[in-house]
């Protein structure tokens, strides 16, 4: 709380006067070179059947699960699937937007030294990058033998990718995310548009969509995510990561650039809107005035078939292929999947793998309740025709997003820092000012590498 | 939220009354004086606990590195050259300049004008109206603004978009957030402060005012020539307090930053880039430099108040 009045108002000034003397004392004592370690070190136990070294057992503890609010019909499932398992269940804001919560609280109780949640949710997929870094590192290796390898094998070739560093495993992937084309095919039969299948049909659709129809649109970069929608669907180096520890970020090359013509047109023929999908706004000004948006599988379940958002008529929406640049191979994009990781410190690592084994691939959370494609084979097959059986999304849903899924473009890392936060922050409001995108590209190019480099990445 | 200051203020005057117990003070018996111990004790183990050593740990962790060798100056150093710490410094310069001119100006002819009300049961309505915003927790108050904030949800919806702002990433454009978090504080604090001012104009002498009456002074010359002089060292205690709140500006922004999908950085302030620096970055020294000089910076500005206002001058 910054705004209230501090305590013990009757002496403040003795405070300080006490704290500044005590403090040059200290100082002086300092430069004398005390050196007391704050934290142990600790063996990093490789010689463990599991590849780390758990703690003590005690397979009646429970276990504490971390989730977003969305993934709490997860947990939730879990629990009434096995009572016998004893969980503590808590909501955090599951990293969104590269919020950061997941590694400031895991940085806190490496302080402390206790308190680690069991299992954690993210929705972002780079919390590997530094979860299995340092010498307090919070995931545990999943494929040294503490997950069977027929189950990890279970996953869709590819879906690990993210949570893999230097070839180990470290934690689960709970979705897909891969972008697709959606669009609206009713309106595109009402107007006589034929659906894009490259980026520069869908900017002259665009334009003509601005100029004919105004208020409709064919997209929105008014989310932290829209640089992974459309600058990682463009094929733009801006996020590149070699190793561990090298980064580079080029918004000047020629990909990066034509993106942002591409937006900044769309957003000057009226076509492009500037409002977060989640906000109000867009609900508000764009139910049933969206023609066409490129964007993840999840919206399927949070925009298009969501009661309290757009609320789509059954059997107008589609999921259309991946666009691409005209004469290139297209590419899909990436938003999220939220991934799995279990604590190194868990002192159930039995109930753990129970939990994680469930909530990645049981159906009765991931065909039944989840939102988007999962990332366990079998359930996103049994997801996808569960889709295709319900009738609500036109064309051939199944197909176009198992396409996409492995499409997606492998040039965009998983780095330590949020690519959705330095654009949220950089990008954001000044095209919201009216600024342009492509005058935009230095100052948000500046902002990805003073970033890398704060944390710890040699930036080229 | 607590008030500490409105215990002193009900007591009476300022600083004229302390002399008095403290000359009685020397004929009470042993055991009497060994009570007073017993009361401050509270006081004193708590400040000792939660402030006065976490900031000596902090000093010696800022010269030190990370392994408890010295580091000499090389973690401040880092910490200003590292490429969020000057704007941080701006964004929070900019709010406490913002918020203290018009909490101290505000709140002080506020509390005139209150005191200046004849009727008892009007004055301690408008009083308690004022401080019941106060009554919110800081997050809690945000979250109200969130809400205020955004012109599609907003009750004041005309207001934000008579100043032209449509949606709310236009409403929380860079430029105007010192302005909005002065105002959240503002809203959530100044209640407060204005039942600590009315307390310390009640402990204005009666006698001063009906002489400046009868000597042809108005509401406006009195307040200027009798009640604002006697108030200085009440103002300047409000403006140390709040810029030792102001300058560890940290829930405003960071709630601001998670509703507003990350377009308010998380770093905006100084206490919220320790806070990265601490548990992002794992660079708790890093982290306890900024703090220290953060320290640094509200003792000078402090010490500069405490002079002007005569705060230690006995009347």
């Amino acid at each position: 709380m910054t705004t209230e009045h501090p305590r013990g108002a009757a002496t403040p000034l003795r405070h300080l006067v006490v704290a500044a003397t005590a403090a040059v004392t200290l100082l002086a004592l300092a430069a004398c070179g005390s050196s007391t370690s704050p934290s142990a070190s600790k063996s990093d136990g490789s010689t463990s059947a599991f590849g780390f070294a758990p703690v003590k057992q005690d397979s009646s503890a429970a276990i504490t699960v971390w989730v977003d609010a969305t993934r709490e019909a997860a947990a939730k499932q879990f629990q009434t699937a096995h009572p016998e398992v004893p969980i503590k269940v808590e909501t955090y804001d599951g990293g969104a937007d590269g919020s950061g919560s997941f590694q400031t609280k895991v940085e806190a109780f490496n302080q402390a030294g206790s308190g680690w949640p069991d299992v954690v949710f993210s929705t972002q997929n780079n919390e590997a990058a530094w979860a299995s870094q340092g010498k307090d590192a919070f995931a545990a290796p999943l494929d040294k033998g503490y997950l069977d390898k027929s189950f990890l094998d279970g996953f869709t070739p590819g879906a690990l990718a993210p949570v893999t560093v230097d070839g180990t495993v470290y934690g689960l992937r709970n979705d897909l995310a891969p972008t697709v084309t959606w669009y609206d095919t009713a309106l595109m039969k009402q107007f006589g548009y034929t659906v894009p299948t490259t980026w520069e049909a869908y900017q002259a659709l665009g334009e003509k969509v601005g100029k004919e129809h105004p208020g409709y649109i064919v997209g929105t970069v008014g989310d932290s995510f829209a640089p992974e929608i459309y600058f990682w669907g463009a094929k733009a180096p801006v996020n590149v990561v070699k190793g561990t520890d090298q980064f580079s970020a080029n918004t000047s090359d020629a990909s990066s650039v034509k993106m942002a013509t591409l937006v900044d047109d769309l957003l000057k023929s009226g076509s492009m809107a500037k409002e977060s999908v989640f906000s109000p706004e867009f609900v508000q000004k764009y139910t049933g005035k969206v023609l066409m948006m490129p964007g993840p599988v999840w919206y399927s379940g949070a925009l298009f078939n969501n009661p309290s958002s757009l609320k789509s008529a059954p059997g107008t929406i589609a999921a259309g292929l991946p666009l691409g640049w005209d004469g290139q191979q297209a590419v899909a994009g990436n938003v999220g999947g939220g991934t799995w990781y279990v604590s190194r410190h868990s002192a159930n690592l039995e109930a753990a793998k129970k939990f994680m084994e469930f909530v990645t691939s049981d159906p009765s959370y991931q065909v039944d309740l989840a939102q988007g494609l999962p990332a366990y084979k079998d359930a996103g097959d049994k997801w996808l025709a569960k889709q295709a059986a319900s009738g609500f999304f036109a064309g051939d849903f199944a197909k176009n997003v198992s396409a996409a899924a492995s499409e997606v473009w492998d040039g965009w890392g998983y780095p330590r820092f949020s690519q959705e936060a330095v654009w949220a922050k950089t990008v954001t409001p000044a095209l919201s000012a009216g600024k342009s995108l492509v005058d935009t590209l230095p100052e948000w190019d500046k902002a990805i590498k003073n970033q890398a480099q704060a944390n710890g990445y040699k930036v080229k | 939220m607590t008030l500490a200051p409105s215990r002193a203020a009900a007591a009476g005057a300022p600083t004229g009354a302390r002399q008095r117990p403290r000359r009685a003070s020397r004929s009470v018996t042993g055991r009497w004086s060994r009570i007073s111990y017993l009361f401050v004790s509270g006081y004193v183990l708590f400040a000792l606990a939660f402030g006065i050593l976490p900031t000596l740990y902090a000093v010696r962790m800022s010269f030190t590195h990370d392994d408890g060798t010295f580091a000499g100056l090389s973690n401040f150093v880092d910490a200003v050259q590292d490429f969020r710490f000057l704007p941080a410094v701006g964004h929070v310069a900019a709010f406490v300049g913002v918020w203290l001119v018009s909490l101290l100006v505000l709140v002080t002819v506020l509390a005139l004008m209150v005191h200046a009300i004849g009727r008892a049961w009007l004055s301690s309505s408008v009083r308690f109206v004022y401080y019941i915003p106060g009554a919110l927790a800081g997050a809690a108050s945000v979250v109200l603004w969130l809400f205020l904030l955004n012109p599609t949800v907003s009750p004041v919806s005309a207001v934000l978009r008579a100043f032209g702002f449509s949606t709310f990433v236009e409403t929380i454009a860079p430029g105007n957030l010192p302005v909005i978090f002065a105002v959240i504080a503002f809203w959530s604090g100044a209640g407060g402060w204005i039942v600590v001012m009315y307390g310390a104009l009640n402990s204005i002498p009666v006698e001063v005012l009906e002489a400046a009456r009868l000597d042809g002074a108005g509401a406006v010359r009195t307040a200027l020539h009798v009640q604002l002089p006697m108030l200085r060292k009440w103002i300047s205690y409000m403006a140390i307090m709040s810029l030792a709140a102001g300058t560890q500006l940290f829930v405003e922004p960071r709630v601001l930053s998670q509703a507003s999908h990350a377009v308010v950085p998380n770093d905006y302030s100084l206490n919220q880039l320790a806070y990265l620096f601490a548990f992002k970055q794992g660079d708790l020294n890093g982290s306890a430099a900024i703090a220290v000089l953060l320290l640094l910076v509200t003792l000078v500005l402090s010490v500069f108040f405490v002079i002007r206002g005569g705060l230690f001058e006995r009347d």
